[in-house]
């Protein structure tokens, strides 16, 4: 008997069109848990380094999480994960939305897709019955679209279906897989699906899942129900609103924008506009916004609203919209009307594409345009408006035609093939990948070590409990630490009394490069923690004093699966698949090197700093100094086989600690 | 008359607040498994959220009687513009479709309110729903306490009002004759 776990998978041949249901050794979820820590472990017995995103060896899986469909609030992440064709590394988006519990109800943890199919199909999983099905009739049809498409040719309403528009028929480097008002849109999940010929995974299950100790995970639940309602109506002070809550940023409830229109950049991560917030500008993106919801609405078991249902006055179809992406195309293309952007967006989220790179890659061939690097020939038919723009822009890249052919493989990519003086345009990736378009003035010690080393390679969702910036007053320091019941050791209040926002404690040699070690490592632990068990990380690890944490995690997980669990074994757990996840991706080539935000990120860089915040964050985490864990750290993780195969590629050296 | 007292249990539905994400389910399939929060399985919970995404339709709807038969004829509401599904609205288990049936024996479900001793203060449904989307509300109404005729009576004087007395007479006694036999 498995609990909280099905304890099958679906594996997928899709160049024969097999299906196997496998069971999984529970020995695994002992090890790794589930979601992302199973799914790293299968793609490192899998898929061997010399694997590239387009080969037919390149596994996609499409997991839930450990706690997905328990009644835990907000478990609801269905985790993707793939070698990425932009960074060549394990990349992991994931989405909210209803997924991940429906495919357990199936009778499923995960669906392992190998290899290509050798013409459009769709995947109809219910319950035990499991088909590959013709989806020509589906070729080019909007990721929206194409769920309610498929549910009703199913006759199925309560279907979850997962889709790609033409953006990941195309194979397009940022294309997302879509689904429900959600989507794992980051380093090109709809590309691999796409070329794998998927085009969508249809599921809907109506079996038992069970819980070991029911009655005792609801008394837990009890307590994180109760917190919830607390935080829902207490919001933290003295912090940005959007700061201030639990849920993912609550970008359709609020209006006021103007931290986000004045603090981050405008074109291509390029200009900040201090004074973008006039009354004006202000009545024209509230009315806009307000006009434009119909609706607030939640992923599954989730009672925070983060996304909406939208209906754009004359612009097109519903469609619905959650976070960053209301404001991204507007700012991306320096068009000062909101409506703009809830008018392209809808069809950027039928094409199925990122809308935190995509709009970067427009901006990007826009300056481009100016800087006479592209030129006419290639902007051929193009509208001079910058909307028209745009929107041609955004077609091209999704249809793959003439320069978008050139644009949908990403800024790094496009600028060293464009060449002729395009790289210097390329000042916003990491590994490869577009950034979030923030350029602030003083290094950040914390965000220095977030940005150069998670396996995320995207910011948003590596930082969260710890807070952004120093508090002015010592009153406020203590209001804040007074009631901190999720701080994993009592020294992280400290470190916040003490931190000031000038002079000795402040930025950037406060605080030192230990304690920044201890504060990421803490951050990433409980990021790693929530994408093991699906939970959304709005209610835990990306937002400060959340529902759920390290003290709390335990207990829950003990419950729901009968797993002896507490605080120790549970970082153990997941520093071990971190660290094997790490490994995957020192074999394909990532080093320390790679490890570093762009250039213009801060103004002001102290380059012997970072590089002592760096080798410090190593040590801390036991890997050698070129970010390769060592054999000693991977032994205590019962890792030896990781370093074996480390040391037999060369990566480590042998008797190197 | 004498009058006595009833207790109303209702659950209001402010279906304009309900953002779509099953907690309501969730918790009703775990509440009434066996043991109590043994198992989930939103396919046995007594309330379903019928969803229609693009169209801004959440709907929570709870099990009521089952039906043997499909209803003759459907229909469909067109409430505010919004054109809902036909069915969506019948609270019914009936051979029509899957809804507020167990998915394994087909046997049809009911909402029971969450009825158990010691009582709940609200029905599990409304207690998880954080959004307040569910409100629950007991009445106490007087009613009339009524003398009810037995059923034969009722049956008996049907077939008077129809035949005559003295046809329904003739008859109990002719059959009686033939059953004493």
């Amino acid at each position: 008997m498995r609990y909280a776990e099905t304890g099958f998978n679906l594996e997928i041949d899709l160049a024969r069109g097999s299906v196997e249901k496998v069971a999984s050794d529970p020995r695994l979820t002992e090890l790794h848990l589930g979601g992302l820590g199973t799914s790293v472990k299968m793609h490192w017995d899998r898929v061997s380094p010399e694997t590239q995103a387009f080969d037919d060896g390149n596994m996609l899986i499409v997991s839930s999480g450990l706690l997905n469909g328990t009644p835990a609030y907000s478990a609801n992440r269905t985790l993707c994960t793939f070698v990425s064709p932009q960074s060549g590394l394990l990349a992991y988006p994931m989405m909210g939305g209803f997924f991940g519990a429906e495919l357990k109800y199936a009778g499923y943890d995960k669906i392992v897709l190998r290899n290509k199919s050798p013409k459009l199909v769709y995947i109809w999983v219910h319950n035990d019955k499991v088909e590959v099905r013709d989806a020509e009739h589906l070729k080019g049809k909007g990721a929206l679209e194409t769920q309610e498409l498929i549910k009703a040719e199913l006759r199925q309403p309560k279907a979850q279906v997962a889709a790609i528009g033409l953006a990941g028929e195309n194979r397009v480097f940022t294309a997302s897989i879509e689904q429900s008002r959600s989507s794992a849109s980051r380093l090109g999940g709809g590309a691999v699906l796409g070329d794998k010929n998927v085009k969508a995974i249809a599921v809907r299950g109506t079996k038992d899942l069970y819980l070991a100790r029911g009655e005792e995970f609801m008394k837990h639940m009890a307590e994180v129900t109760e917190y919830i309602n607390f935080r829902n109506t207490n919001p933290i002070p003295d912090v940005m609103t959007i700061l201030s809550g639990i849920g993912s940023p609550q970008e359709m409830k609020h209006t006021d924008e103007k931290w986000h229109t004045e603090n981050f950049m405008w074109g291509n991560a390029r200009t900040r506009r201090r004074d973008f917030w006039s009354k004006p500008n202000e009545e024209n993106w509230t009315r806009t916004q307000l006009e434009a919801i119909q609706r607030l609405i939640s992923c599954f078991n989730c009672p925070q609203q983060c996304g909406a249902l939208v209906e754009a006055h004359d612009q097109g179809p519903r469609y619905m919209m959650k976070c960053f992406g209301k404001l991204t195309y507007s700012m991306a293309a320096y068009v000062d009307d909101l409506g703009f952007n809830f008018k392209i967006l809808q069809r950027a989220t039928e094409y199925g594409v990122d809308s935190f790179s995509t709009p970067q890659i427009l901006a990007f061939a826009v300056e481009l345009y100016e800087a006479g690097i592209l030129t006419d020939k290639d902007f051929e038919g193009c509208p001079k408006d910058k909307e028209g723009r745009f929107i041609w822009l955004l077609d091209r890249v999704a249809r793959r035609e003439g320069i978008g052919d050139i644009l949908a493989d990403g800024v790094y990519y496009a600028a060293r093939k464009i060449g002729n003086g395009a790289e210097e345009f390329d000042h916003n990736t990491i590994k490869k990948h577009e950034q979030l378009p923030l350029k602030l003035g003083m290094l950040d010690p914390i965000y220095y070590l977030m940005y150069s080393t998670n396996e995320k390679i995207s910011i948003t969702q590596i930082e969260g409990n710890f807070p952004q910036s120093a508090f002015p007053t010592r009153e406020q320091r203590e209001a804040f630490v007074k009631d901190w019941v999720q701080v994993p050791d009592e020294r992280f209040k400290q470190y916040v009394l003490e931190w000031e926002p000038r002079g000795e404690k402040a930025i950037p040699y406060f605080p030192t490069p230990d304690m920044c070690s201890e504060i990421v490592d803490w951050m990433e632990m409980l990021h790693n923690v929530d994408d093991a068990l699906g939970l959304c990380a709005g209610m835990a690890s990306f937002c400060l004093k959340p529902p759920y944490h390290i003290h709390n995690y335990p207990k829950l997980i003990s419950a729901a699966t009968g797993m002896d669990m507490d605080e120790a074994s549970l970082k153990k757990i997941v520093n071990r698949s971190r660290n094997l996840h790490r490994a995957f991706n020192n074999l394909r080539g990532m080093a320390r090197a790679d490890e570093k935000p762009p250039e213009d990120h801060w103004k002001r860089r102290f380059p012997e700093l970072e590089q002592e915040l760096l080798s410090t964050y190593y040590r801390f985490k036991g890997w050698n100094m070129n970010g390769v864990p060592t054999r000693e750290r991977l032994m205590e993780l019962d890792l030896g086989y990781v370093a074996d195969e480390l040391e037999k590629r060369g990566v480590l050296k042998v008797g190197e600690n | 008359m004498a009058k006595t007292k009833k207790t109303i249990k209702t659950i209001r539905v402010d279906a304009d607040k309900c953002n779509g994400c099953r907690a309501c389910e969730i918790i009703c399939s775990a509440y009434h498994a066996e043991p109590k929060y043994s198992s989930v399985n939103p396919a046995r919970s007594r309330i379903q959220v019928m969803s229609h995404r693009m169209k801004n339709i959440w709907l929570p709807v709870f099990a009521g009687e089952n039906a043997n038969a499909e209803c003759m004829g459907r229909n469909v509401y067109v409430i505010d513009g919004k054109e809902y599904p036909e069915c969506d609205f019948c609270r019914a288990s009936c051979p029509s479709r899957d809804t507020f049936k167990e998915p394994d024996s087909g046997l049809p479900l009911k909402c029971d309110m969450c009825e158990s001793d010691p009582p709940l203060d609200v029905p599990k449904c409304v207690e998880k729903c954080l959004n307040n989307v569910l409100i629950y509300e007991e009445r106490e109404e007087e009613v009339e306490e009524e003398i009810r005729p037995e059923d034969i009576q009722v049956g008996l004087e049907a077939l008077i009002d129809k035949y005559g007395v003295q046809k329904v007479l003739d008859t109990v006694s002719r059959m009686t004759a033939s059953k004493r036999g």
